[in-house]
């Protein structure tokens, strides 16, 4: 047995690596092919026009290989360019993707689907043809759904908010980690339109403990708390394939949160334990 | 803005129906069953409830609890229709201002109680159910993903109190380091930032906009108006073998959605050969 210093020395980190390096790790050595690369040059012509700084990738990877044999397509969103968030391009990019791998669903080819959430959500200076992406892509993982598993990891830092929550809210199961942040309203937003004794967005340990990986997982809210490790992570995210599509998605469960939710004391603000105590062992 | 603008959704739903029973014991979440086009449909429309148990979630904003039974509500139809041969459309009246913003909720995963309803929305199209989206008032954020931006055919009034957004001006302006004066500045020149119906057009994502002489206080000619433009968009969809979003993609703003999708589709049966 190493000791854990030597663990941490020798971890190959998954949240140090960027998007291509995140999706590279995923795939099978050697197959990973990038579609509507870098090359192709798909800048955003919405930052452009406020002049902002534009990539020529836009800031998601469409990375297409093989995942233990399996035909599959990585996803990864660059959480280091404009905070993830999802323009125009970039969400085309993802829902065009998902869109393509239900059509060889139909036609007999099992193409399997990962997205990597880094990402605040809309890109608010492209606000509503972001928002319209992001229905594209939750329409797209319904429809993909039926045939394969489609997993969701959000590994951290960036954390996964807004509409694309509500993306990773349809996946068939999803992987974070303690570094992970995952909710619908991002702290400032809510200090914003509700003010800060609803939210102190500076309270770190209000955020990570209510909605971070640890209790995400624990409430479940999400499938697997995982180390910041890739080889674990590609571990957990192919073990989640196997399982196959689940009998009901966590978004089908309707009648278990409408009775758990009636339970919810409403007249003082949930402390993490409340909500395990709701939600035990993710049996809402 | 005017005071009455959030019960426009319980207005019109009321209207069209001609106050057809709930189908649910739900303050918040209306769901009653109409006529369209002289056939069976279900009606949806999210509306304020003063005595909401969720503070946050009072004044027609779509909660932890809304997520869900829209969710249930949208189950239920597909359910019922499972052997139907002819699947029940659904009209989603739309005037929700903002998804909830509180601490219960985020601690209690309001992301996929809105993941519910958008994923049940999403699965009843696929299930054949037409689905149509009325927005009369506001469809801001993840309210409108929620309810219901996965329609086959969105409407929507032409009027100043109608407006599409992904975030209220304030926070917006807060999270992109602007004051709200620029940010106003940049939707005047910058479509897909504008929060106006007109510009929202020109994105290509509504079927069709429609003038109303009196959008909070519908008249019968108003009434007849709507209803009429609901049935031609149901036999819009009834004639359109396509169920999936695609329609979205034709408008001259989205020139980078079909250039990113056609480099995709390209370069993937490339992929599929070696691959």
């Amino acid at each position: 047995m190493s000791t854990p210093i030597e663990q941490l020395l020798t971890r190959d980190s998954f949240i140090e690596r960027n998007a291509r390096s995140r999706a590279t790790a995923l795939l099978d050595a050697g197959t990973m092919r990038e579609l509507a690369g870098p090359f192709a040059r798909l800048h955003s012509p919405w930052l452009a026009k406020q002049q902002l700084v534009t990539q020529s990738d836009d800031g998601v990877v469409v990375a297409k290989g093989l995942m233990n044999g399996k035909p599959t397509v990585v996803l990864a969103i660059e959480g280091g360019f404009q905070g993830g968030s999802m323009g125009e391009i970039g969400a085309a990019k993802i829902a065009g993707s998902l869109e393509l791998a239900a059509r060889d669903n139909r036609k007999g080819i099992p193409t399997q689907a990962v997205i990597l959430f880094e990402t605040g959500g809309v890109r608010l200076q492209e606000a509503n043809l972001g928002l319209a992406g992001i229905a594209e892509i939750q329409s797209a993982i319904v429809d993909l759904r039926r045939y394969q598993p489609v997993v969701g990891v959000s590994a951290g830092t960036v954390g996964c908010y807004g509409g694309m929550s509500i993306a990773a809210g349809l996946c068939s199961y999803l992987v974070v980690t303690r570094e992970a942040r995952l909710g619908l309203n991002g702290p400032q937003v809510i200090e914003q339109e509700a003010g800060v004794a609803e939210f102190d967005a500076r309270n770190r340990a209000l955020i990570w403990g209510l909605t971070g990986g640890e209790q995400r997982t624990a409430s479940g809210l999400a499938d697997a708390c995982v180390a910041d490790d890739t080889l674990e992570i590609r571990a957990t995210v192919a073990a989640l394939f196997a399982r196959g599509v689940p009998a009901r998605h966590r978004s089908e469960r309707a009648a278990d949160y409408l009775a758990a939710l009636a339970r919810v004391d409403t007249s003082t603000q949930p402390v993490a334990a409340d909500v395990r105590a709701i939600y035990p062992h993710g049996d809402a | 803005m005017e005071t009455n603008q959030t019960t426009r959704g319980a207005t019109w739903l009321r209207m069209l129906t001609g106050a057809a029973a709930p189908r649910y014991d739900w303050p918040s979440v209306q769901v009653c069953d109409a006529p369209l086009a002289g056939q069976p449909a279900r009606w949806i429309a999210v509306v304020p409830d003063p005595a909401n148990r969720f503070p946050r979630a009072r004044n027609g904003e779509v909660g932890l609890v809304e997520g869900w039974q829209l969710a249930k509500a949208l189950q239920d139809l597909v359910d019922e229709d499972r052997d139907a041969p002819v699947k029940r459309p659904v009209v989603a009246v739309i005037d929700v201002p903002s998804q909830a913003y509180g601490r219960r909720e985020e601690a209690f995963g309001i992301h996929q109680a809105l993941a519910g309803a958008a994923g049940a929305y999403a699965q009843a199209r696929l299930a054949g159910h037409p689905v149509i989206g009325l927005i009369v008032g506001l469809a801001m954020s993840g309210a409108f993903l929620a309810h219901c931006y996965q329609a086959n055919r969105l409407v929507a009034l032409d009027d100043p109190g109608v407006m599409v957004h992904a975030m209220g001006k304030a926070s917006a302006a807060r999270v992109t380091l602007r004051t709200v004066e620029a940010l106003e500045q940049l939707a005047a020149s910058v479509p897909p930032m504008a929060y106006d119906i007109q510009n929202y057009a020109s994105l290509g994502l509504l079927w069709k906009t429609l003038q109303v002489s009196d959008p909070a206080h519908p008249n019968e000619q108003d009434l007849a108006q709507v209803a009429g433009t609901l049935e031609a968009a149901l036999a819009d969809i009834m004639e359109d073998q396509e169920r999936s979003l695609s329609t979205r993609l034709q408008g001259r703003h989205r020139a980078a959605s079909r250039r990113v999708r056609e480099l995709l589709e390209q370069e993937w049966e490339a992929g599929n050969q070696t691959n």
